[in-house]
């Protein structure tokens, strides 16, 4: 069965090396979105069959528990909704001329790889390889961003790459000095960096090279997952991105790189105390939370909106990580699907817009929704499931953070952290309505909507409704992941 | 190969390999700043072949031999090709800190270094870790060198010179990191610097030059 661990690794990487021999055509896309699903059935099927228990894969190399599985649900969603979004959208950038032929087949190739990192990387059970494949989709996604090659996004490019290299340099820094403690806790240096082996070893893990390590790592990973103080890159790249690959960029790499944190911690709580990560996730959340909101107010670009009320959701996501409490994990597990889905029917609505008017300004946007149901609709979703409105998904999981924190007593945070979600929900509602509302302008372009791309908003808008009404199993997989990382309360 | 000797050699090659940083510090001119960065790689190699050879260990031996091929040969000479040929590509264009307080800057990153690895020191104090804080200071120094330089090229040295320094404490601490990871991570910086040096030639077409100043076109 340890084959099952693999599909959502190899299919990805067989997509890509299809692409590779065939390039940019019909029957690559199709099989990319397959590998997609494949993802998802993989994880449900893990998930079914293995419960609340922990399967390795290839000599301990490999790991599937209840958080692995909840990740991979999101990547598979979010997967599978913006690759079939692409078949339409790299079509279009094709006719209009802003890609050849040799992007479209460097895309077709990259996503699955970009896919099939994000799966190693939670799959992994050894942190170092936990590092190379969230390294890896750095690098799978630097020429994604770069796609139209334009003055703005060669410039996102370089910061895109340079910033990120050197947080998870640090990282990786961080993940020597923890293999470090390790082999002097007396773990064998085959597999000193195991997950399992560093649990079991924790409570002997000398404190103070620990702690250095743990600094280093949430500095590191959090610069991957738009985190203070590396946080600079995240909007230009988001904004620049082809719309399919932000929404991926945004939906699910952000919290794949939260997941490392989430993993590194549950190993740091054990052998320093939960003190010193809380303490750090706490000011990096509140930090992220209240640069985002200040840039949410004052922004005139709608694809950095979307971008700043990422690293917002991030912020509120390292908050109640440092909550850490069952409930907390659980909400923030949901909050991290609900994120997922809807950054991509925005993402993938604003594509559209920028194609149609050719620009990205708000103030050239009006009455989207007189002028295309489809975009004007989808949109208006994703807009009211990131402001948290009842009864979608993300208004669940934000009571059930602000429980949590005020459970762990926190009350002060929670205070904080609902000024800078209330500012934002100002700025998302103002920003949206000018956008969506209002009458259609004779002069505006019309906004065409290739067919796969309006399937993938259709399929993202019934998804959310019905994970707004019922989380049916997921909500069992998100406790028994939330139990896994010692939330006891 | 006696105590001494293992010593004597581990000690010169930290100490070779933080004076490469310096001399990286000091130095305006692009050319020669790629070739200290080989030099650097040298003296990084030097660290596990030694170790290698006084434990007698194979396997990191033949890591030695890879990080000597890669960091002192293919990413260098990966680098020397994103260098223009142009005179006015060929420097450094003015520096944001002038090379006086570069260098005092330099000698304090260096102090705190030492500050910073007591603990690690203190857990296992043998020869190979007191030479830690030579590492721990070239990590420093090359993300001032990172912040100070406005040259594509500058920036991509000062990454894969923070790159080395991590290897080195990865070397000095561990006798390195398990073989899988020590290949993806090297496998993971020869792309990342490969990346840098496809872009700085898409710079050059575009904005006919590799000052990183004209990045200034996305903000707020």
């Amino acid at each position: 069965m340890s084959f099952l661990l693999l599909v959502p690794i190899l299919a990805p990487l067989g997509a890509a090396a299809l692409a590779l021999v065939l390039g940019w055509r019909p029957l690559t896309s199709s099989v990319t979105v397959l590998a997609a699903l494949c993802v998802l059935v993989s994880a449900a099927i893990l998930g079914f069959t293995s419960g609340s228990g922990t399967r390795f894969g290839i000599g301990n190399l490999f790991r599937a528990d209840a958080l692995s599985v909840a990740m991979l649900v999101v990547i598979g969603t979010v997967g599978t909704l913006a690759t079939w979004a692409s078949i339409g959208y790299i079509d279009a950038e094709l006719a209009h001329g802003h890609t050849d032929r040799k992007g479209a087949n460097l895309y077709a190739v990259l996503v699955p790889v970009f896919l099939a990192a994000m799966a190693s990387a939670v799959l992994a059970n050894n942190i170092g390889v936990m590092w190379v494949a969230i390294e890896a989709t750095t690098v799978a996604t630097a020429f994604l961003v770069g796609h139209r090659r334009t003055r703005d996004a060669l410039e996102a490019t370089w910061k895109y790459v340079v910033i990120c290299s050197v947080g998870i340099a640090l990282a990786f820094l961080g993940t020597v000095l923890v293999y470090f403690a390790s082999l002097h806790a007396g773990a064998a240096s085959g597999d000193a960096l195991n997950i399992d082996v560093l649990l079991a070893h924790a409570s002997r893990l000398d404190p103070a090279v620990t702690r250095l390590g743990a600094g280093l790592l949430l500095l590191g990973y959090g610069a991957k997952a738009g985190l203070v103080p590396f946080h600079t890159w995240l909007a230009d790249a988001h904004s620049q991105a082809p719309a399919p690959v932000s929404a991926l960029m945004s939906g699910v790499l952000l919290s794949v790189a939260f997941y490392a944190l989430l993993r590194v911690k549950s190993v740091v709580d054990l052998a320093v105390g939960t003190g010193f990560l809380r303490t750090g996730l706490l000011i990096v959340g509140l930090l992220t939370l209240l640069i985002a909101a200040s840039l949410l107010v004052v922004q005139t670009d709608f694809k950095r909106m979307l971008a700043y009320s990422s690293m917002e959701n991030m912020g509120l996501v390292a908050v109640a990580a440092a909550a850490g409490t069952r409930l907390a994990i659980a909400a923030l597990l949901l909050h991290v699907l609900a994120h997922g889905i809807a950054k991509t029917l925005v993402f993938l609505g604003s594509g559209q817009l920028q194609a149609a008017h050719d620009s990205t300004r708000i103030s050239d946007v009006t009455g989207v929704l007189a002028r295309s149901p489809m975009i004007g609709i989808t949109f208006l979703v994703g807009l009211a499931i990131l402001l948290g409105l009842p009864p979608l998904a993300m208004f669940a999981s934000e009571l059930s953070i602000s429980r949590a924190l005020a459970g762990a007593g926190l009350g002060w945070v929670l205070g904080a952290a609902l000024l800078f979600v209330v500012i934002s929900f100002a700025a998302l509602v103002r920003n949206g309505a000018r956008m969506l509302l209002g009458p259609p302008d004779a002069r505006s372009p019309a906004i065409t909507v290739p067919r796969s791309v309006s399937a993938a908003l259709v399929t993202g808008v019934i998804l959310s409704v019905v994970l707004g009404l019922t989380a049916g199993p997921l909500l069992d997989l998100f406790q028994s992941a939330a139990t896994q990382l010692g939330g006891t309360r | 190969m006696t105590q001494a000797i293992y010593n004597g050699v581990l000690n010169l090659a930290a100490g070779a390999f933080l004076l490469g940083a310096v001399l990286i510090v000091w130095r305006r001119e692009l050319a020669s700043i790629v070739a200290l960065l080989a030099w650097q790689g040298l003296a990084l190699a030097a660290i596990p072949l030694t170790e290698g050879i006084y434990h007698h260990d194979a396997a990191l031996i033949i890591v030695g031999v890879v990080v000597l091929v890669l960091r002192a040969g293919i990413l260098p000479l990966l680098l020397a090709r994103a260098v223009g040929t142009e005179a006015n590509e060929r420097r450094e264009s003015t520096p944001l800190v002038n090379t006086t307080t570069s260098l005092l800057v330099t000698a304090g990153l260096t102090m705190l270094a030492y500050a910073v690895t007591r603990p690690i020191i203190a857990l296992d104090p043998s020869p190979a870790t007191r030479a830690v804080p030579a590492a721990f200071a070239v990590i420093l120094i090359a993300i001032f060198v990172m912040v100070s330089r406005r040259r594509a090229v500058s920036q991509a040295v000062g990454f894969m010179m923070l790159d080395n320094g991590i290897a080195a404490t990865a070397f000095l601490i561990t006798a390195g990191v398990p073989l899988i990871v020590e290949l993806g991570a090297s496998l993971d910086v020869m792309f990342a610097v490969l990346v840098l040096g496809l872009l700085t030639g898409h710079m050059r077409r575009t904005f006919g030059g590799t000052d990183l100043d004209q990045l200034r076109q996305l903000r707020g």
